[in-house]
């Protein structure tokens, strides 16, 4: 049972960090519930390993705190922490049978074999892995294998969280399903904390009941699928989530008109009012693809607009269009595509957002 | 197989290779099975005498004692240099300059040719000016390959002990540098302990490199010859000779060429035979056993 917190967190592998480019992880704080089931969702390169190899204690923070339960446990090495690790290339002892893997970390610890046997029997009747208990592990399937791996973390009593690297890499796509609902099982199951790291945000949202968002070193959000996709704190959030992310234009506000390049938007008095007090000059309006509409003639508030391409996705289709030399991307219900490539775009007013600096700013919306 | 290889003429892309390994293998192999069947005493004079020298041969006490000799010299190298090996290799540096550094060090008695060895070991063992000679002496020590059998056979292994344990390591140490970083993660988070991670982990990920070693090793060490002969001469006595210095005796020395020649069979087939069986059996043992089976 734990409740990890990050405090102050920050990480660099450099000796003497000067910019924040030198950070793999920029300061944050954060805390991950008893018995939640987060993900981690970000780029490659975007610090999640990092931040998961510091929680496990495979990495010591440059910088901060790490408390399991409130206490600070930075020093601690993994064997220590009560935790268990899936990597993203399944671990497995290739000389041991299954039964002697999963068996392992028990034995590790001095386990009687009285109490050894039922343990590994129920983890491998949960892990559908009874079947192969006396085969050789090396010889099993990738996702046998990720399973192996998976159960050595479940057999310890004492294990309070298990954190998953992109477990899923290496396993053929028919079969990832069927993984990550054994992981939802178990995380019902056992209570126990867990957080998964992962760059597809499809494993994000269907494993997690919270996603946090990592870019640059930094959690740019931190919610719920949902809030995720409705209310992205941070434009890279809007980008990132979604299918296809939103749409970014960068704005000015003139001569009291939302300005996109050369072009004056028709957005309503609240949006328009936002733009103004926004005081940067890095002022974003967003809007997902969902929320605009394209027909052949001119609608009040509309804008021309270019059509490029429409892809039909059977029951949608997805347009991409040009404003102001930016590229578009709509997504349309089936028949109503605009025909010819002079077309007019409507963007709805309730649903455009504003990013400044690249965070979220709350518009009045009447 | 007539017509099938007169229309495929892709078997005229496998005839240089025929003809390589012809003339590598094959031909001298010929050869010298031609002279262990036949008493040769002139170009126009030879005698058929199928089997008898192979009688004679493995009737021979001397060979069979120096091929007991012979066993237990790659025995016990091999008990020494395997482990050995995997302890260097286990405590080399994994990374940065001091590896580079190390790696070179160690690389070094294996660039240095085997008759040079055999003298460095000789000088190095004389009494009179050699360190170790003149040491052990010095101590007190009653040392002396010229004299003593114990003494030879010691020096001997050490001598191949130092040249070749770094073949064994250098093969370990690719072998280690191979296991991803994971392996030893997960092994921490499982609380293994140092032996256990060596045990589960190392080792077989090790038993690739190993076979190739122990292979290398032990047909290398079954041929040995330069080393022992320019050091002791085989000597004191026939105490360090070994197969191939019989041999070596026997068809330049005497010119015992039928003989010779069925020696050199049977000593090829031994060296066949064991690295074959050897090889077969790691690699049943690594097989599943019970592939199908249930709990």
């Amino acid at each position: 049972m734990a409740e990890i917190t990050l405090k102050g967190l920050a990480h660099s592998y450099s000796k003497s960090p000067s910019s924040h480019s030198d950070y793999a992880i920029r300061q944050m704080d954060h805390v991950w519930h008893q018995g939640g089931a987060y993900a981690l969702l970000g780029p490659s390169g975007c610090g999640k390993s990092t931040l998961l190899n510091i929680i496990s204690g495979l990495l010591e923070p440059s910088e901060g705190d790490v408390l399991f339960d409130g206490h600070r446990v930075n020093e601690l090495p993994p064997e220590e922490r009560n935790i268990a690790q899936v990597f993203q290339f399944p671990v497995i002892y290739d000389t041991m049978t299954v039964y002697d893997n999963l068996a392992f970390p028990l034995r590790n610890m001095n386990t009687p074999e009285y109490k050894v046997d039922p343990k590994v029997r129920e983890i491998a009747d949960i892990l559908d892995l009874t079947p192969l208990l006396s085969r050789k592990a090396k010889n099993l399937t990738a996702d046998e294998k990720q399973k192996v791996s998976m159960g050595r973390g479940l057999v310890r009593d004492d294990v309070s969280a298990i954190l998953f690297d992109e477990p899923l890499t290496v396993i053929d796509p028919q079969l990832k399903w069927k993984l990550r609902r054994k992981l939802k099982e178990i995380h019902e199951r056992f209570n126990i904390t867990m957080i998964y790291v992962t760059h597809d945000q499809l494993e994000a949202s269907t494993f997690a009941d919270k996603i946090a968002v990592m870019y640059d070193g930094q959690v740019v959000q931190f919610g719920t699928p949902r809030e995720l996709f409705e209310k992205p704190a941070h434009t890279f959030v809007g980008y990132f989530i979604g299918s296809p992310g939103m749409n970014f234009m960068s704005v000015t506000h003139q001569a009291d008109k939302v300005m996109f390049g050369e072009l004056p938007l028709p957005v309503n008095e609240a949006v328009s009012r936002s733009v103004a007090a926004a005081g940067s000059s890095n002022i974003k309006l967003v809007i997902r693809p969902e929320f605009i509409t394209v027909s052949n003639s001119p609608e009040p508030n509309s804008v021309p607009v270019e059509v490029v391409n429409l892809q039909d996705l059977g029951t949608y289709s997805l347009l991409s269009f040009t404003l102001n030399g930016q590229l578009f991307k709509a997504r349309l219900p089936e028949g109503h595509a605009p025909v010819g490539d002079a077309a007019h775009a409507v963007f709805s007013d309730q649903h455009i957002a504003l990013y400044v600096d690249e965070y979220l700013v709350e518009i009045g919306h009447e | 197989m007539n017509n099938k290889v007169l229309n495929n003429r892709a078997w005229l892309l496998v005839l240089p290779m025929l003809v390589l390994v012809a003339f590598s293998a094959i031909i001298p192999l010929m050869t010298v099975v031609n002279y262990s069947v036949q008493d040769v005493l002139g170009p126009n004079a030879r005698f058929f005498t199928g089997t008898e020298w192979f009688h004679s041969i493995l009737n021979d006490s001397a060979l069979r004692d120096a091929f007991v000799r012979q066993i237990l010299f790659s025995l016990t190298i091999l008990a020494i240099q395997v482990p050995l090996g995997i302890g260097i290799a286990l405590i080399m540096p994994k990374r940065g300059w001091q590896a580079s550094a190390v790696l070179i060090l160690i690389t070094l008695p294996l660039l240095i040719p085997w008759n040079v060895v055999g003298s460095i070991w000789q000088i190095f063992t004389r009494g009179d000016i050699g360190l170790m000679g003149w040491g052990l002496r010095e101590l007190g020590i009653n040392y002396n390959i010229t004299r003593n059998a114990g003494d030879a056979w010691a020096t001997i292994i050490l001598m191949d002990v130092w040249h070749w344990t770094p073949l064994v390591a250098m093969l370990c140490y690719s072998g280690l540098r191979s296991i991803p970083e994971a392996y030893y993660q997960a092994a921490r988070i499982d609380r293994a302990s140092k032996w256990a991670i060596f045990r589960y982990i190392q080792l077989p990920k090790l038993t690739n490199v190993l076979v190739i070693a122990v292979l290398l090793r032990f047909m290398h060490s079954f041929m040995i010859y330069a080393e022992p002969f320019v050091l002791t001469g085989g000597g004191p006595g026939s105490s360090t000779t070994f197969l191939s210095q019989s041999l070596a005796t026997m068809a330049i020395g005497q010119q015992d060429l039928g003989p010779s020649a069925a020696f050199s069979i049977i000593y090829f087939l031994v060296i066949l035979l064991v690295s074959w069986v050897f090889y077969t059996t790691i690699m049943h043992m690594q097989k599943d056993k019970n592939p199908h089976g249930g709990a």
